[in-house]
């Protein structure tokens, strides 16, 4: 093991601000593409549904 | 040797439950070696005798840039299949996979930045390994402006898969730029033809967050095509009968 402790750890050698800038960088923007394309299929289905209630001239429920 | 039935399996229709059953495995998998990757990588490799704990960037940035190229040589690929056998599948793939090569491209140049800053005292210098990456970032962009600009699906896969092929050219440009210019950034990281200059730790570290990288890509690409197979096969009966396109249905 690396670390003598977790604020060891944070501070990364005097790396913090570059080292977890890069990962907090991925982890945020990874964790938002995941989001959006959850949103992007969601929205999908909604207007597919939304015209299938449509065609059949029901009330969509 | 048994054929396999690609034209099978390219149907949209039979495409959407494959992608369907593969991604969530994918997914899980892409968690657990990042999680793996992380732990080799922060708890196991050692400190590096020239750059401190400073060079730990090296697992998210190399596997990002990696990701960048290899992305973009997806897209041209299914660039060729969709002007060559027009296959409608080809293009959506290359659409789903625009958006994660512009995140990793991305993510290569911020984590470049991070990194350039304490160890070459720059966050940005106009060398030759990080302005063409620079160009590859742009190249998404505007693969992603173009094809969504065009109304019409099967030409804006068309001019789409032109700008996949020609901007292609800038992979091996920036893979090989560390050799071809005197250039600030460091060589490969990784060769097949060289040992390891890293320490063995180092290595594993950084091919298990690559494998990550490659899982994670291939489940955002299944799923996101999904969504593209459903919006332009919305007028079919096999999406009007779907489970999860019925009205009053919660997926």
């Amino acid at each position: 093991m690396n670390w003598e402790s977790w604020s060891a750890f944070w501070h990364m050698g005097g790396y913090a601000l570059y080292v977890w800038g890069s990962v907090g960088g991925c982890v945020v923007l990874l964790a938002l593409e995941v989001l959006w394309a959850r949103r992007q299929r969601e929205q999908t289905l909604e207007w597919l549904r939304a015209e299938q209630a449509a065609a059949h001239g029901g009330d969509g429920a | 040797m048994r054929r396999i039935p690609w034209t099978h399996y390219a149907a949209p229709q039979t495409f959407y439950g494959l992608a369907g059953v593969w991604w969530p495995p994918l997914a899980g998998l892409a968690l657990a070696l990042a999680l793996a990757g992380m732990w080799v990588g922060f708890m196991v490799a050692p400190t590096d005798a020239q750059q401190g704990e400073g060079y730990r960037i090296i697992f998210v940035h190399v596997p990002a840039s990696w990701m960048s190229m290899i992305i973009y040589l997806a897209m041209a690929f299914w660039g060729v299949v969709c002007l060559v056998f027009r296959a409608r599948l080809a293009g959506m793939l290359s659409q789903a996979l625009a958006p994660t090569g512009a995140l990793f491209a991305f993510l290569s140049l911020w984590t470049g930045a991070l990194w350039g800053k304490p160890m070459w005292g720059a966050w940005w210098v106009w060398d030759a390994r990080l302005t063409s990456e620079l160009i590859l970032f742009f190249l998404y962009i505007g693969f992603i402006a173009l094809t969504s600009a065009i109304e019409d699906p099967r030409r804006a896969d068309r001019a789409g898969a032109l700008v996949a092929i020609v901007g292609a050219v800038n992979v091996p440009i920036i893979y090989f730029s560390v050799k071809w210019w005197n250039t600030l950034h460091q060589g490969a990281s990784v060769s097949l033809t060289r040992a390891p200059s890293m320490a063995q730790t180092m290595l594993w570290g950084m091919l298990l967050m690559a494998l990550a990288c490659w899982a994670y890509t291939v489940a955002m690409v299944l799923y996101r095509t999904r969504s593209l197979i459903l919006q332009r096969e919305r007028h079919t009966d096999w999406v009007a009968q779907l489970p999860e396109c019925q009205p009053g249905v919660r997926a």
